[in-house]
C-alpha cells in the first residue's frame, strides 16, 4: 500500500510557484468553448414565455397562432392551466424555432390568461411583512444572555443587513440539448456539476442514467448557481425529443437570468451586543430576518466566528414572491459576518478603542484558529498601514477635507473547504506523455492548472507532457464544485494516481538499474537510484519500458484522508474616502490575508482572492435586487441598473497568502469562498468609520450613505 | 462616393452606416444584393432609400479578412450573426443591450458592440473578432499580456476585454490613467480579474512598444 503524502518543499518545482494557468491562451483567443457557443448540426433556438405577474394562477393558454407561424418547429406548455405562478417570470411555455427572432416572436404570439393574485417581494422591514409571509421564528438561548447583560458595561442595539443580489453569471444559465437516437441524450450544459447532472436528466426523463452524456470545457461563471439540471433543460430535452432528437440551444436571456436563476438572499437583524470597558465581550442577542424567495431562508450563523458564553439568537424565515435563492459563493457567510463584524465595530467605536486592538483582545473567542487569526490580523494591519492611517471614528480620518471623509475598517472569516470525493484515471503512454481524467470542471479558479501541476510534480516531469482532460460525465466522477471543495478533491484523486502510477513504473525500471523499486526516485525529468543520479535512466526511457500498452492508474480521493484538510482564516481591511455631499464611496485601498494550506498554483490562488475582494466591493457598493410592491417585478434585470463594480473602481488591492510551516502541511483547501466573506463587513465598517455613522444595510449607495449622514445630522 | 473613404471615416459606426445607406443606396424597394468582392459595395447610385426585410436578405460580411455570405432578417445584431450564422463565437452574448463590452469587436479600426451593431450595417467593412488576433500561432501581445497577469477566471469577458485593450493601445500606445479608463470603462467582468487586466495593459503596452521600436510587424 503506498503512502500518500505531499512533496517535501525541495521536491515541489511547481507546487506553490506562480503558473500562469493553462487555458489561458484559449480563452484569450476565443477558441475556448462554452456552452453558449455550442453551434449543431440543424440546431433550433429555443425560447421561453415568462410570466408577467409574480403571483397568479393560470386560466388558459393558447399556443395556436405561434404553432402556426413559419420556422417554428415546437411548442411546449411548461406550467398548464390551474398551477399557481409563485414568481415572476417564472416559466410558462418553451418555443423552438429556426433562428432567435422566430422563436421570440413565437414565444409572445402565445395568449395566456391569469388570475391574478397577491404578492409580496420586500421584506427590509419586517414590520411591514403580513403575518401570512412569516413563518414561525426559531430561538436559540447559550448561556445566560439576561445576566450577562447586566453586567455589560456598554452596550450596542442597532440593525443591520444586505438585500438581495443575485449571481449574474456572464454566461447565462442554459443547454445545448438533443437526442442521438430514440434513448440516449447528448447534454452541453454550463453546469457546476459534470459528474452528477446526466443522473438527475436521466431520471427526469426516464432513461438509464448511463444514457446522458454531459459535456463542458468552460464555464462563463456560476458561484453556486449552476448546480441543478433545472426546469427549462429537462422541458428543452423533451422538446427536442418530441421534434426527432433536433439539437436546441436554450440559453436564458439577462433579464430571465438575473430574475429566475439564483439569489443571495438578504439578511436582516436587529443587534445587542454588550462588553465591559475595557473590551471583553459578554453577550450577544439578535433578532434576525431574511428571504430567499417563497421557501424564506434559513439563519446565517450568528454570531459570526466569534463565541459568545452567553447569546440569544431569533430568526424569522420570510416566504416572498420571488425567484428562489441558491448557494452564493459562501452561503449565509457574508451575512453572518456583515451583520457580526458590524455590530463588533460598533461597540469597538462606542467604547472607544480601536477595532484592531478590540479584537485581539477578545480573539481567544474565534476558538481554534485563534493564533491564525492574529497573525493575519498584524500582517494585513501592517500592509494597510492601519496605525498609521487609523483614527477614531467620525474624526476625519488621514487626508480628510472638509467634504471627503477617509476611514479605514475591518473583518475576519472562516470557511471549511476540504476536498470532495473525487476519482481519476491517469495514464502513462510509453512515449512518455501522460494524460489524465477527471469528470470534474474548471470554474476559472484554476482547476486544470492546478492537476497537471500535481501530476508534473508527482512525477517530476514537465508540465506540458501532462494533458488534463474534465468536463465530460464519462470520465471517472468528481464531486460538484461547490464549496471551496474542488481543489481538496482532485489535487488528493491525481496525487494519488501518479504515486501508484510511478509506483508501477519504478517496477519495471528496477531491474534495469540493478535494484528494486523501493531503492528508487523520481527527479528532474529521471528514474534514478535515490540520492544516485550515476544510476538513472530518462522519464522517456523508463515509459518505454512499458511497451506498446499505456497504464492506467485510478485515485480515489475518499472525501478524507491525509492529504487534505479543512477550516481557514482569513482577514481583510479597506480604506475608504466618502464623499459626503454626494454619498460616493470610494476605494482606496484594500488588502486580505489569506490561509488555504498548501497552495498548489499561487497566480490562481492570488486571482481567486483579488476576484473574491472585487465582488465584494460590487456587494457593498452597487448590487441590489431591486423589487417593485406595485408590478412585483425586478425593476433592474438588466446590467446597467443590475451594476458591477469596473475596472476603475477598485483602488489599489494587496492580497497576502499565508504559507510556510504550520499551513502548508495541512495540504490544499479550497479557497473559492473564503475571500468573498468579509469585503461586505471590511468596507461597512470602513464607511462607518469615515463617516461617523452606520449605513444599516448594503449596498452603501450614495442615497444611503447621505440618508445616514441626514439622521445623524437630526440626532445632532 | 468610394467605400474606401468610408472606411478610413473614425466616426461612430452607427452613423456611418445610416448615412451609408441614405447616401449610397439606390434600388428602390430591392433588398441589399450581394457585394461581388470585400469592400465592394452594392449602394451606388442615385439618392434613394433601400427597404431591407422583415425577411431574411443575403449579406457578405468580411470577418477576419475573409468574406462570409448569410441570410439574416435586417434585426439581427452583428453579434449574433457572427455567433448563430457563421459561428464565430469568441464575441459574447452577456448583457446583450451595450452595457458590458463581452461582444466587443473591431469594425474599420474601431472598437464597437456586437450586439449594439446591426449585421447589415457592417457590410463592406473590416470586422475583426478576438480570432483574427494570434498569427501563426503566436498570441498578440495583448492575449499574452493576458495570460501572463492572470486577467481572466471564467474567461466569458476576456475576448471583449483583449478586443477593447488592443483598440485602447492601438489608439493610444502610451494610454495615460484617463484613457485606460476611457478604453477599458464600458467592459465588465463578474469573477474579478481587473487587478490582472491593469497588470496586462501596462505589459502589453511597453511590449508594443518594444515592437515599434523594432520595426515590427505591428502598427500599434
Amino acid at each position: 500500500m503506498a503512502e500518500y503524502k505531499w512533496p517535501e518543499e525541495g521536491r515541489r518545482k511547481y507546487i506553490g510557484k506562480r503558473i500562469s494557468r493553462i487555458d489561458g491562451p484559449d480563452k484569450v483567443s476565443g477558441r475556448a468553448k462554452y456552452t453558449f457557443d455550442i453551434n449543431r448540426p440543424g440546431m433550433l433556438f429555443g425560447k421561453v414565455l415568462r410570466s408577467p405577474h409574480a403571483h397568479a394562477r393560470i386560466v388558459s393558454i393558447d399556443t395556436s397562432a405561434a404553432e402556426s407561424m413559419p420556422g417554428v418547429k415546437g411548442v411546449r406548455i411548461i406550467q398548464g392551466p390551474g398551477t399557481e405562478i409563485q414568481w415572476a417570470m417564472d416559466e410558462i411555455a418553451l418555443v423552438a424555432a429556426v433562428d432567435e427572432g422566430t422563436a421570440e416572436d413565437a414565444a409572445r404570439a402565445i395568449k395566456v390568461r391569469y388570475e391574478v393574485l397577491p404578492h409580496v417581494v420586500n421584506e427590509r422591514d419586517l414590520d411591514k411583512v403580513p403575518a401570512a409571509n412569516r413563518r414561525p421564528p426559531t430561538e436559540q438561548t447559550k448561556g445566560d444572555p439576561e445576566t450577562a447583560f447586566k453586567g455589560a458595561e456598554v452596550v450596542v442595539e442597532d440593525v443591520y443587513g444586505n438585500d438581495v443580489i443575485t449571481h449574474c453569471c456572464l454566461e447565462t444559465h442554459g443547454v445545448v440539448t438533443e437526442w442521438q437516437g430514440p434513448n440516449n441524450v447528448l447534454l452541453h450544459q454550463s453546469t457546476q456539476a459534470i459528474s452528477g447532472i446526466g443522473g438527475e436528466m436521466a431520471r427526469a426523463l426516464q432513461i438509464p442514467a448511463g444514457n446522458v452524456e454531459v459535456k463542458m470545457d468552460h464555464i462563463g461563471g456560476g458561484f453556486g448557481s449552476k448546480f441543478p439540471i433545472d426546469r427549462w433543460g429537462v422541458e428543452a430535452t423533451k422538446l427536442s425529443k418530441q421534434l426527432g432528437g433536433a439539437p436546441i440551444k436554450l440559453m436564458l436571456e439577462r433579464d430571465a437570468e438575473l430574475t429566475v436563476a439564483g439569489t443571495r438572499p438578504s439578511a436582516y437583524a436587529r443587534v445587542k451586543v454588550g462588553a465591559k470597558k475595557d473590551g471583553t465581550l459578554v453577550a450577544w442577542e439578535s433578532e434576525s430576518w431574511g428571504s430567499g424567495g417563497v421557501a424564506g431562508t434559513g439563519m446565517p450563523p450568528y454570531p459570526y466566528v466569534w463565541q459568545f458564553a452567553n447569546q440569544r439568537t431569533r430568526h424569522n424565515s420570510i416566504s416572498t414572491n420571488n425567484g428562489p435563492q441558491r448557494a452564493w459563493r459562501a452561503p449565509n457567510h457574508p451575512q453572518a459576518c456583515l451583520v457580526t463584524m458590524g455590530a463588533l465595530e460598533d461597540l469597538a467605536a462606542k467604547i472607544g478603542m480601536d477595532p484592531l486592538d478590540f479584537v485581539l483582545k477578545n480573539i481567544e473567542l474565534t476558538g481554534v484558529r485563534a493564533n491564525v487569526y492574529r497573525d493575519e490580523l498584524l500582517k494585513a494591519a501592517e500592509m494597510i498601514e492601519w496605525k498609521k492611517l487609523w483614527r477614531p471614528r467620525g474624526t476625519g480620518g488621514v487626508g480628510s477635507t472638509a467634504t471627503v471623509k477617509r476611514g479605514l475598517g475591518l473583518s475576519l472569516h472562516t470557511w471549511g473547504g476540504g476536498g470532495h470525493a473525487s476519482d481519476c484515471d491517469l495514464t502513462v503512454h510509453p512515449d512518455g506523455s501522460v494524460e489524465i481524467r477527471l469528470g470534474s470542471q474548471d470554474l476559472g479558479t484554476g482547476t486544470r492548472t492546478t492537476i497537471q501541476i500535481v501530476v508534473a510534480d508527482s512525477l517530476a516531469i514537465p508540465r506540458e507532457m501532462v494533458k488534463v482532460h474534465l468536463g465530460s460525465n464519462k470520465y471517472p466522477p468528481s464531486g460538484s464544485s461547490g464549496g471551496s471543495t474542488t481543489i481538496g478533491g482532485v489535487s488528493a484523486s491525481s496525487r494519488r494516481a501518479s504515486i501508484d502510477a510511478l509506483n508501477l513504473l519504478l517496477e519495471k525500471v528496477a531491474p534495469t538499474l540493478g535494484t528494486t523499486a523501493d531503492k528508487l526516485e523520481a527527479i528532474d525529468g529521471k528514474i534514478q537510484v535515490i540520492g544516485d543520479p550515476s544510476k538513472s535512466v530518462t522519464w522517456k526511457q523508463a515509459c518505454a519500458k512499458l511497451g506498446t500498452q499505456p497504464v492506467t492508474t485510478r485515485g480515489k480521493h475518499p472525501g478524507r484522508d491525509n492529504l487534505t484538510s479543512a477550516g481557514v482564516g482569513g482577514v481583510q481591511m479597506a480604506d475608504v474616502s466618502v464623499d459626503i455631499e454626494t454619498g460616493i464611496v470610494r476605494m482606496n485601498n484594500f488588502v486580505a490575508v489569506q490561509d488555504c494550506g498548501l497552495i498548489i498554483d499561487l497566480k490562481t490562488a492570488e486571482s481567486q482572492v483579488f476576484g473574491a475582494m472585487i465582488m465584494g466591493v460590487t456587494f457593498a457598493l452597487y448590487e441590489e435586487k431591486v423589487m417593485d410592491d406595485q408590478t412585483g417585478r425586478m425593476l433592474n434585470p438588466n446590467m446597467e441598473f443590475y451594476r458591477l463594480a469596473g475596472l476603475t473602481d477598485i483602488g489599489n488591492f494587496k492580497v497576502h497568502m499565508m504559507t510556510g510551516k504550520g499551513y502548508d502541511e495541512r495540504g490544499p483547501i479550497g479557497l473559492g469562498e473564503p475571500p468573498t466573506v468579509s469585503p461586505g463587513a471590511a468596507i461597512a465598517n470602513a464607511v462607518a468609520n469615515a463617516t461617523g455613522v452606520r449605513v444599516p444595510t448594503l449596498p452603501l449607495t450614495p442615497d444611503r450613505v447621505l440618508a445616514a449622514l441626514a439622521r445623524k445630522g437630526d440626532r445632532a | 462616393m468610394s467605400s474606401s473613404d468610408e472606411r478610413r471615416d473614425p466616426v461612430d459606426s452607427s452613423s456611418v452606416s445610416r448615412r451609408s445607406f441614405l447616401k449610397g443606396t439606390g434600388v428602390a424597394g430591392v433588398a441589399l444584393t450581394i457585394p461581388t468582392a470585400p469592400g465592394v459595395e452594392a449602394r451606388a447610385g442615385a439618392a434613394g432609400v433601400v427597404v431591407v426585410g422583415p425577411e431574411k436578405s443575403r449579406i457578405t460580411l468580411n470577418v477576419n479578412g475573409s468574406p462570409r455570405t448569410l441570410e439574416v432578417e435586417p434585426r439581427v445584431t452583428l453579434l449574433d450573426a457572427l455567433r448563430n450564422d457563421l459561428d464565430v463565437t469568441g464575441a459574447k452574448r452577456v448583457c446583450d443591450r451595450g452595457t458590458c463590452g463581452a461582444c466587443s469587436v473591431i469594425l474599420d479600426s474601431k472598437l464597437v458592440y456586437g450586439c449594439s451593431v446591426l449585421a447589415i450595417e457592417a457590410q463592406g467593412r473590416k470586422i475583426e473578432t478576438v480570432e483574427s488576433l494570434a498569427s501563426n500561432g503566436e498570441l498578440h501581445p495583448v492575449q499574452k499580456a493576458f495570460v501572463d497577469n492572470d486577467a481572466q477566471q471564467c474567461g466569458f469577458c476576456t475576448p471583449g476585454f483583449v478586443m477593447a485593450c488592443k483598440s485602447l493601445l492601438d489608439h493610444h500606445p502610451e494610454p495615460t490613467e484617463e484613457d485606460i479608463r476611457q478604453g477599458l470603462g464600458g467592459n465588465l467582468c463578474r469573477c474579478g480579474t481587473y487587478v490582472g487586466i491593469k497588470a496586462a495593459v501596462a505589459q502589453a503596452a511597453t511590449e508594443l512598444k518594444k515592437t515599434r521600436v523594432k520595426g515590427g510587424r505591428r502598427n500599434g
